[in-house]
């Protein structure tokens, strides 16, 4: 019998070691796994790279990771949100490794990986310092940049409803980052408002299917 | 400089809007264009989209605390309109990427007279950059148009030659509005001033701008 559903947030994140690649998903605080993100905290693992469209804001969720120093390496499209105090002190004293990427070539990175495709063209950041380095084309007279798949190690995912198979709903647009990233990691650990009997989600409701989802956890099971 | 005859950002915002075709799939970016927003004529039926994958937003009824899961690239909480749609943020980049949104409005710290545009950094090392969705809106919306500031805060131009800081974009824009001026980008001629604050002169303008201006036959003030 399949059985994706960890009893607790703590267990849920036991699997994710030191050195870690960890996609967190959220835009702002729309979307993103808070309860996951402070029982990664009480779990300890350390020196981790964290791959999420912000860098934190506030005291809680991505910010309290970074203040308690588990972050080497964050690669993000926008840190410098209004509050994202904890980012911009450990980045002013070099203290994070930041890698910047325009949001939707970060999207489509991580889609590719999941797709099984190699690296792909696109004409963002085509003449831009973005586009340094990297291979550049030009097709039916437009510019383009060849961007490489990324995948992680670990998704941590906001959704709504799960059943025990992984499959997920999200409300509003907490779905966001989640689809892609569920794709992208080796394990994609999902919190959820609450578990459903399978077969009580409709099928054509299901925005990623359980194939892409290792692990499901109630927000409010405790650590 | 304080002499010069400037138009509000409100006066800015409601030019933009007024020049939005009806039926319009448009994003609004952070800072002087969510002004924009406000002057939208309902009746034009003209449909914002968000970065975070909707279609269909408005701001959230005064008094209405809305909700943490429904917010805009500025983070602030939003409502949906009926009609609205909902989808994942690599769907929303292909809209924006692909060439299915009719206009993106956004901010700049500087434009180039061949479309150019800067945004994300001033070079300065101790600031933290930020792209978030700004070089995949320049680069595929159908129109780009930047609202901001004519000049920096200290009276330099912000309209040049060409850009200083790192791109953005390359030959991407296709309008300006400033406080000053309302400014077409044309691939053989430049800047081309279409409209101009009343009582602003040209030779203030031109001094206003580090870039030659050619002026529209049917120039007119605002």
């Amino acid at each position: 019998m399949i059985n994706k559903i960890i009893p607790n947030l703590r267990e849920a994140v036991s699997c994710i070691g030191d050195g870690a690649s960890v996609m967190v998903t959220g835009f702002g605080d729309s979307g993103l796994p808070r309860e996951l993100l402070h029982a990664l905290i009480e779990h300890g693992a350390k020196d981790l790279t964290i791959i999420s469209n912000n860098a934190g804001t506030g005291t809680t969720g991505l910010a309290a990771l970074l203040a308690a120093g588990r972050v080497r390496k964050i690669i993000c499209t926008y840190p410098k949100s209004s509050g994202a105090d904890v980012f911009t002190a450990l980045y002013r004293e070099k203290k994070i490794e930041l890698e910047l990427v325009p949001q939707g070539t970060l999207l489509e990175r991580m889609r590719a990986a999941g797709a099984g495709l190699g690296p792909f063209y696109t004409p963002t950041g085509y003449g831009t310092p973005i586009a340094e380095g990297k291979p550049q084309s030009v097709f039916d007279g437009k510019g383009y940049v060849l961007e490489q798949p990324l995948r992680a190690d670990f998704a941590l995912v906001k959704a709504c409803h799960a059943d025990r198979w992984g499959n997920l709903t999200y409300r509003l647009a907490a779905r966001g980052f989640g689809p892609v990233m569920c794709m992208a990691a080796e394990t994609a650990i999902a919190q959820v408002d609450d578990i459903l009997p399978l077969g009580l989600i409709p099928p054509e409701t299901i925005v990623t299917p359980g194939i892409f989802v290792s692990r499901v956890v109630r927000k409010d099971s405790g650590l | 400089m304080s002499n010069l005859k400037k138009l509000s950002r409100d006066c800015v915002a409601q030019q933009v809007a007024a020049d939005i075709p009806p039926g319009s799939y448009v994003n609004i970016g952070l800072g002087m264009p969510t002004l924009v927003a406000k002057y939208l004529d309902p009746a034009k039926e003209i449909i914002l989209h968000s970065e975070n994958g909707i279609l269909g937003i408005e701001d959230v009824t005064p008094g209405d605390p809305g909700d943490e899961d429904l917010i805009n690239a500025s983070k602030a909480r939003l409502q949906l309109i009926r009609g609205a749609a909902i989808c994942d943020q690599s769907l929303s980049f292909a809209m924006m990427r692909g060439g299915h949104l009719d206009a993106t409005i956004l901010g700049a710290f500087q434009v180039a007279s061949n479309g150019d545009i800067a945004s994300w950094s001033t070079g300065d090392t101790e600031a933290v950059p930020g792209i978030g969705g700004a070089m995949d809106l320049v680069a595929g919306a159908r129109k780009v148009i930047v609202v901001m500031e004519h000049t920096t805060r200290d009276g330099q131009p912000k309209l040049l030659r060409t850009c200083t800081f790192p791109l953005t974009g390359k030959a991407a824009v296709d309008v300006v509005y400033t406080d000053m001026a309302v400014i077409d980008v044309d691939p053989q001629r430049g800047f081309v001033v279409r409209a101009m604050a009343e009582g602003l002169t040209r030779a203030a303008l031109e001094a206003a701008t580090d870039a030659p201006l050619a002026y529209a036959d049917d120039l007119f003030f605002i």
